[in-house]
C-alpha cells in the first residue's frame, strides 16, 4: 500500500512538473506572440515609444559593441590561426578556410553574440522588469493608460533582438576578413579563391539555416527574461531566481536550435 | 550615457512613483541619435552582406549551361566545383535521373570561363580515399570549336576506393603466401634451421670456421695442411715472380736501353727511308725516259702507219703489173715458153 501510494504521489507529482512547465512555455508563447504582434503594429510606433524603442537599442548595442568587437577579433584571430595551422601541418589546405568560416561564421559567433547580449543586457532587463512587477508599477501604468507591454516589454525585446543581430553580423564580417588574412596573408591575390570558397560555403541552404538560427537566438535572448519577468514562477521569488531560471531556460531553448541547425546543415 | 540606461539596478525596490517616472522619462535625442546610427550600420551591413553573397554566388553573371551524364551520383552535391587545371570554372547546379537511369549532372558555367571548354573537352568524376569526389574538365586541344550552351557530354569515373577491396584481397593473398613461408614445413624454416646449426658449429671451439665448413675435424685439419703448402707454394711463385721481373728489367735495357735493339731499328728505318728516297728519284727518272720512250713508239706506229701506204701502193704496183704480165702473154703470139718475169 505504501509503495502504491509512493507511486501515486510520484505520478502526480510528475504530472504537476510537467503541468507547470508547459503552462510556463505557454506563458513564454503567449508573451512572445503579443510581442510580435505590437511588433508589427505601426501605433506601437508613436513618438514616444519610438523614443523608448531607440534608447533601448542604444543601451543594449552601442556600450557593449567596442568591447564586444574587440574581444571576438581577438578570439577570432586565436581560432583562426589553430585551426589554419592545425589544416596546414596535415596538409589540408584546401579544408582550412572552410572549416574557419564553418566554425567561426556559422557556428561560433552567432552563439556568443547571443549569450553576451543575455547576460550583458536582456537578463538585467528582465530582473529590472520582475522588480517593477513587483513593486506595482505595471498596473499603474495600465491604470494611466499606458500598456506596459508596449512601453517596457516591446523596446526591450526589440532591442535585445537588435543587438544580437548587430553583434553576431559584425563579428561574422570581421572574422570573414581576418581569416582571409589569415590564410592568404596582406594581399589581394587571393580573393577570387576566397570568394569562391564563401560562395561555395554559403549555399542558400545554409544561409536560411544560418540567418533562420541567428533569428530565433536573438529572438529567445531577448524574450525569455522578460517573458519570465512578466509571470510568477513557484517557488523562486527571489530576483535571482528568475535570472537564474531564464539563463537555465535560455540555454535549452539555445541548445536546441543550435541542434536543429547543426541537423539541417550536416544531416 | 550612463545616466538613462534603463538596466541600471537600484540597491532597494523603486517606489511605483519612481518607476512610472522612469518610464515616462523624456526621450533624450543623443541616444536617439546614436540609436538611428546604429540602425543604418546595421541596415548597411545587411545589405553589403546580402550583394557580397549574391556576387560570390555568381547571382551577377551570365552562365551556359552544360549536362554531364554519369552512371552513378555518388560523391556529386548540389553546389560542387568543375575545375580546370585547378580553378573552378563550374559549379553542379542539380542532379536528376534520366529517362535511360543514368544521372544527370547540370553545371552551370560562367561565359567568361567557357572559353576553356572545347569540343573536344573529357569530364572526369574522381572520387579519393580522403576528401570529396572532384569533377574536372580537360581540354587537350584548345584550338578546336568552343563548346556550345546546353551540350551533353559523359563522365568518365575515378573511383579509388571501388580498388581497395580488390587491394585487400591481394594483400591476404601476399599474407597468406607470407605465412606459408614462414611455417614449419617451409623451405626458408629448414634452412633457417640449417644456418643456426651451421652458426652453432662456427661457434664451436672445435675446428672453427673450416670444421664448421667440412663438417668434421680431420678434414678441417687436411684443409689447414693444404692452406700451409698453398702459402709456401706462393711463397716460392714470389721468389720466381722476383726472378722473372730481374729477367724483364734487362731485357727491358736491351731492347729499349740507349744502345738497344730498338735504338738500331731505328737508325736503320732512318737509312732505309733515305734509300727510298734515293729510289723515288730515280723511278722519276725512269719516268722520264719512259715518257720518252713513249712518243717514240708514238713516232715508229706513225712511221709503221706510212709503210703499211707504201706497202699498199707497191701492192697495187704489182698487181698491175701481173695484170700487164698476163696481158702481154694472152697477146703475144709468142709467147715465152719462159713466162717468169724478173724484176730488176
Amino acid at each position: 500500500m505504501t509503495t502504491g501510494y509512493s507511486l501515486y504521489g510520484w505520478l502526480t507529482g510528475l504530472g504537476r512538473g510537467l503541468l507547470r512547465w508547459l503552462l510556463g512555455w505557454w506563458a513564454v508563447l503567449f508573451t512572445g506572440a503579443q510581442v510580435a504582434v505590437l511588433a508589427f503594429s505601426p501605433s506601437s510606433y508613436g513618438p514616444e515609444a519610438r523614443g523608448a524603442v531607440l534608447r533601448h537599442i542604444y543601451h543594449a548595442a552601442g556600450p557593449g559593441l567596442p568591447g564586444f568587437t574587440t574581444l571576438m577579433t581577438l578570439f577570432n584571430v586565436v581560432l583562426i590561426r589553430i585551426l589554419v595551422v592545425t589544416a596546414f601541418s596535415y596538409g589540408l589546405t584546401q579544408y582550412a578556410l572552410d572549416a574557419v568560416v564553418r566554425v567561426l561564421v556559422l557556428e561560433l559567433i552567432p552563439l556568443i553574440a547571443a549569450l553576451f547580449v543575455a547576460v550583458e543586457y536582456t537578463i538585467p532587463g528582465g530582473s529590472e522588469l520582475y522588480k517593477l512587477r513587483r513593486a506595482g508599477a505595471l498596473q499603474l501604468m495600465r491604470a494611466s493608460g499606458r500598456e506596459p507591454l508596449s512601453h517596457e516589454v516591446l523596446p526591450r525585446v526589440l532591442a535585445g533582438m537588435f543587438a544580437v543581430l548587430l553583434l553576431a553580423l559584425l563579428s561574422a564580417l570581421i572574422s570573414l576578413v581576418l581569416a582571409y588574412v589569415a590564410v592568404h596573408g596582406f594581399t589581394l591575390a587571393g580573393l577570387p579563391s576566397y570568394n569562391h570558397a564563401v560562395g561555395n560555403i554559403f549555399n542558400p541552404v545554409v544561409s536560411m539555416i544560418f540567418c533562420m538560427k541567428t533569428l530565433l537566438f536573438a529572438l529567445a535572448v531577448a524574450l525569455l527574461p522578460v517573458a519570465n519577468a512578466l509571470r510568477d514562477i513557484p517557488r523562486r521569488g527571489s530576483r535571482t531566481s528568475v535570472e537564474l531560471q531564464g539563463l537555465v531556460q535560455m540555454s535549452v531553448l539555445m541548445l536546441v536550435i543550435e541542434i536543429a541547425s547543426l541537423i539541417g546543415n550536416y544531416y | 550615457m550612463t545616466e538613462a540606461e534603463p538596466s541600471a539596478v537600484p540597491t532597494s525596490p523603486p517606489a511605483p512613483d519612481a518607476a512610472v517616472a522612469d518610464v515616462a522619462r523624456v526621450p533624450l535625442r543623443g541616444l536617439e541619435l546614436r540609436a538611428a546610427l546604429l540602425l543604418i550600420l546595421m541596415a548597411l551591413l545587411v545589405g553589403a552582406a546580402v550583394l557580397y553573397l549574391m556576387w560570390v554566388r555568381g547571382a551577377f553573371e551570365a552562365t551556359q549551361k552544360l549536362y554531364l551524364s554519369a552512371d552513378d551520383s555518388e560523391g556529386v552535391v548540389v553546389g560542387m566545383d568543375m575545375s580546370f587545371s585547378g580553378f573552378p570554372i563550374g559549379r553542379v547546379s542539380r542532379i536528376e535521373l534520366a529517362e535511360q537511369g543514368s544521372v544527370r549532372i547540370h553545371v552551370d558555367v560562367p561565359v567568361k570561363s567557357a572559353r576553356w571548354l572545347r569540343s573536344s573537352s573529357v569530364f572526369t568524376l574522381e572520387k579519393g580515399l580522403v576528401g570529396a569526389a572532384r569533377l574536372r574538365a580537360f581540354s587537350g586541344i584548345l584550338d578546336d570549336p568552343p563548346l556550345p550552351p546546353g551540350a551533353e557530354r559523359m563522365v568518365l569515373r575515378g573511383d579509388v576506393s571501388a580498388e581497395i577491396p580488390k587491394m585487400v584481397a591481394d594483400a591476404r593473398d601476399v599474407l597468406l603466401n607470407l605465412n606459408r613461408l614462414t611455417g614449419e614445413q617451409s623451405a626458408l624454416y629448414a634452412t633457417l634451421g640449417e644456418v643456426q646449426r651451421f652458426t652453432r658449429r662456427l661457434n664451436s671451439s672445435q675446428g672453427g670456421l673450416m670444421a664448421a665448413v667440412t663438417g668434421n675435424e680431420a678434414d678441417a685439419r687436411r684443409v689447414s695442411d693444404l692452406l700451409q703448402r698453398t702459402a709456401q707454394l706462393v711463397k716460392h711463385l714470389d721468389a720466381v715472380t722476383q726472378r722473372v721481373d730481374g729477367v724483364v728489367q734487362r731485357a727491358d735495357r736491351q731492347v729499349l736501353g740507349q744502345d738497344g735493339l730498338l735504338t738500331d731499328a731505328q737508325a736503320s728505318v732512318r737509312q732505309l727511308g733515305a734509300l727510298l728516297q734515293d729510289v723515288r728519284q730515280s723511278v722519276v727518272k725512269v719516268d722520264a725516259v719512259l715518257t720518252e720512250v713513249q712518243a717514240v713508239a708514238g713516232n715508229a706506229r706513225e712511221a709503221s702507219t706510212d709503210l703499211g701506204a707504201l706497202r699498199t701502193d707497191v701492192e697495187a704496183s704489182l698487181r698491175k703489173l701481173d695484170a700487164l704480165i698476163t696481158e702481154l702473154n694472152r697477146k703475144w703470139p709468142f709467147a715465152p715458153r719462159d713466162k717468169e718475169l724478173r724484176l730488176p
